[in-house]
């Protein structure tokens, strides 16, 4: 019957499941999914992104200017060695001009005095010369063949005789080696007017720029303001050569740039130009190698950046993927509550058709029960009717037709009571006590002992009061009609922690027959029965629907000849189920 | 008790039922008394206290558990069989709790009836003679 039921709604329980998964759509969540992820990268990564940037950013300048700030400084000092150098050599050769007489400077062997000492106090210093006003060169020491020669045509000579004083770039001159001229005119008291000159090797400016200590990659070098080189430099041209890139504007600031250089290198070039002569000095330094320090930490950073975007990616899809299972869960557990209440609501109709039908049903059933038996009734009394053997077999036969439709409409009755829960609270102690009052009368009768031991301390409980009426007086119903006259029944309720939280448990005990191990095992299958037209038509098939349907839990032990006891668990508030 | 010596009043609505079933009483040797709704069973109560009353409880009028409310607060010591066609054991219970002495759904065992009339007319017979010695 009930799977003609099921049938008929065409939705059997066992599908619900499947019909949950088809209606919650995996796509939906494949989308959902994709959206959180991305929402929790763009949060965390975004900052994080930033950070990173700016961080970098800032690093880069911060070690950019730990990098530019000593190379400004070392061009600095290092200018200022030049400076000093040539201040020194040009106030030496100022000195001499001033302290000795023309005469004095014009005789060979004191100009020599003087030379050898000056070597002796200075390097550098090549030779020595004292020029007339006329450009003569009237006296000269020093590894050359000068004198005589006169120089009255040459730019610094007319330089020096308008300023006084005159520091030459590099050049080659007579002597086809690179030197610097420091020339001085002084004027006497009678107004005569002659220029000492001195050569000085451009060696001692290889030598200040070897004291800077550069990296075999950098180079340092001493250019003058038209772009021709005063020194060698390892990449930018021999000395007296074209700079190979533009002179950067003048300041006399040591100041730090970054370039291109010819060589395709990206540079930082610090300069200064000299106050008091036409000289820059410059530096180069390739970033690469002063930024090497700097490429590790970026390696660094990128290796810290990279991993905390992987652990992010990684926490991020794990936590949705479990959020998404959560959700998964939650709305598949709905859409069952939901298509379950659809179900029950399909079923109660169905139940409530069953109960019309069958009580339909009943009555006729009744009558043609009743007139079968009357007609049985007569024909046993009735001796010399001709067929009477034949006629008895037909309403054997009525009868137990009838008996198979009651069967059948008890059953549908059975199946609508379950369909109709209604939910109260309610005090199951005292609903047990009213149970069995019921049966006080056939107890007293057969002298049976019915004891109560109710808890009373016992939680009020959600449930369906009068189908666990039902299901209680077929419990007493059982154990009346198992014991003998005189024997006794106990009942104990009392709270106990069931697998869901708080519960109240019935124990129905006697000690009537008990039940063999075969009976046990059909004991709540749907129709078993060891007494037959006989009780409330209650199984303990539909007890077991009804308990599982009110969430709760039965069992029962007994043993053949000792006794019974059944077990009811009933969960304080309501839990429905699918019985 | 003999049998033939029984107050038995049969109340249901189905005439072809409950005369048959009166007609089987007897063919046992129990006289029944029939009617066929509430209104003539208090009647028939007020006329001759029976002992058992079997009483349908979905009737035209007055509707057995009303009668059952009636007749227990007017004449207690009156047995009450319920039977019900509809199978709901509510109303079973709901007449119980009202005083029935048990009830039966339909269609009916005969022999079961005719065991649960014995059962209330002893129980009745225990419940006077228990009250007797009480006063």
């Amino acid at each position: 019957m009930f799977d003609k039921l099921s049938s008929m709604l065409g939705h059997p329980l066992s599908e619900l499941a499947g019909d949950v998964d088809a209606a919650v759509s995996p796509e939906r969540y494949t989308t959902l999914r994709r959206k959180i992820i991305a929402l929790m990268l763009a949060a965390s990564l975004i900052p994080l992104s930033v950070m990173a940037v700016l961080n970098y950013v800032e690093h880069q300048n911060a070690m950019a200017r730990e990098i530019q700030n000593p190379l400004r400084v070392l061009v600095n000092k290092t200018k200022n060695s030049f400076e000093l150098f040539l201040a020194e050599r040009s106030s030496t050769v100022s000195l001499i001009a001033s302290a000795y007489t023309y005469g004095e400077l014009a005789d060979e062997r004191k100009l020599a005095r003087i030379f050898t000492v000056m070597k002796k106090e200075f390097e550098g210093f090549v030779d020595l010369g004292l020029i007339d006003e006329h450009g003569n060169q009237v006296n000269y020491v020093g590894p050359y063949e000068l004198k005589g020669k006169n120089y009255a045509e040459q730019r610094w000579f007319q330089e020096v005789r308008v300023k006084g004083k005159y520091v030459s770039d590099v050049f080659l001159g007579f002597r086809k080696f690179p030197h610097v001229i420091i020339a001085v005119q002084h004027m006497a008291e009678d107004g005569r007017t002659w220029i000492l000159r001195a050569t000085l090797d451009t060696r001692q400016f290889e030598r200040i720029i070897a004291s800077m200590s550069l990296e075999p990659d950098a180079d340092a070098f001493l250019v003058n303001t038209e772009g021709l080189m005063q020194t060698d430099s390892n990449y930018y041209g021999k000395v007296l050569e074209k700079l190979a890139f533009p002179m950067p504007p003048q300041t006399y600031e040591p100041t730090v740039l970054t370039m291109i250089d010819p060589l395709g290198r990206e540079v930082y070039m610090a300069y200064a130009y000299f106050p008091e002569a036409d000289f820059a000095l410059v530096a180069v330094k390739p970033r690469s190698s002063a930024l090497k320090t700097w490429y590790t930490v970026r390696g660094d950073l990128l290796f810290i950046f990279m991993a905390g975007v992987a652990a992010v990616l990684f926490a991020a899809m794990r936590v949705t993927d479990a959020l998404i299972r959560r959700m998964k869960e939650a709305e598949e557990r709905r859409e069952l509550a939901l298509r379950e209440v659809e179900h029950s609501q399909k079923l109660s109709s169905i139940g409530r058709l069953a109960a019309g039908v069958a009580h339909e049903v009943n009555n006729p059933l009744a009558i043609i029960n009743e007139k079968a038996g009357l007609m049985k009734d007569i024909l046993s009394m009735q001796d010399d009717f001709p067929v009477k053997a034949k006629f008895l077999a037909q309403v054997e036969s009525v009868l137990r037709a009838v008996e198979r439709c009651r069967g059948i409409t008890h059953r549908m009755l059975g199946f609508a009571r379950r369909m109709d829960v209604s939910i109260e609270e309610l005090d199951l102690g005292e609903l047990i006590s009213e149970t069995a009052s019921f049966l006080a009368n056939e107890a007293l009768h057969r002298k049976v002992e019915v004891s109560l031991d109710i808890d009373p301390h016992l939680p009020r409980i959600q449930s369906d009061r009068s189908q666990l009426q039902q299901v209680f007086l077929n419990l007493f119903n059982n154990a009346l009609a198992a014991v003998a006259d005189g024997g006794r029944i106990s009942a104990a309720v009392r709270p106990v922690a069931g697998s869901g939280g708080e519960a109240v448990e019935v124990r129905v005990e006697d000690n009537g027959c008990g039940m063999s191990e075969e009976t046990l095992t059909h004991i709540f299958e749907p129709f078993f029965t060891t007494k037959k037209g006989q009780g409330t038509g209650l199984g303990l098939s539909i007890t077991y629907g009804i308990v599982k349907r009110l969430g709760g839990e039965i069992a029962v032990e007994s043993k053949l000849g000792v006794g019974t006891t059944l077990t009811i668990t009933l969960p304080k508030g309501h839990r429905e189920a699918m019985a | 008790m003999n049998a033939k010596d029984w107050k038995i009043l049969l109340v249901d609505d189905e005439h072809e039922f409950i005369t048959t079933l009166a007609e089987r009483l007897e063919l046992r040797g129990i006289n029944a008394r029939v009617v066929f709704d509430g209104e003539s069973a208090l009647e028939a109560v007020a006329a001759e206290e029976p002992q058992v009353m079997v009483l349908d409880v979905l009737m035209p009028g007055i509707k057995g558990l009303e009668v059952l409310e009636r007749i227990k607060r007017t004449n207690p010591n009156v047995q009450v069989l319920l039977l019900t066609g509809h199978g709901s054991t509510r109303d079973g219970i709901e007449g119980m709790r009202l005083g029935a002495f048990d009830y039966m759904m339909k269609p009916l065992n005969i022999d079961t009836l005719i065991e649960k009339m014995e059962s209330a007319i002893d129980y009745a017979a225990k419940a006077a003679r228990s009250a007797a010695a009480g006063a």
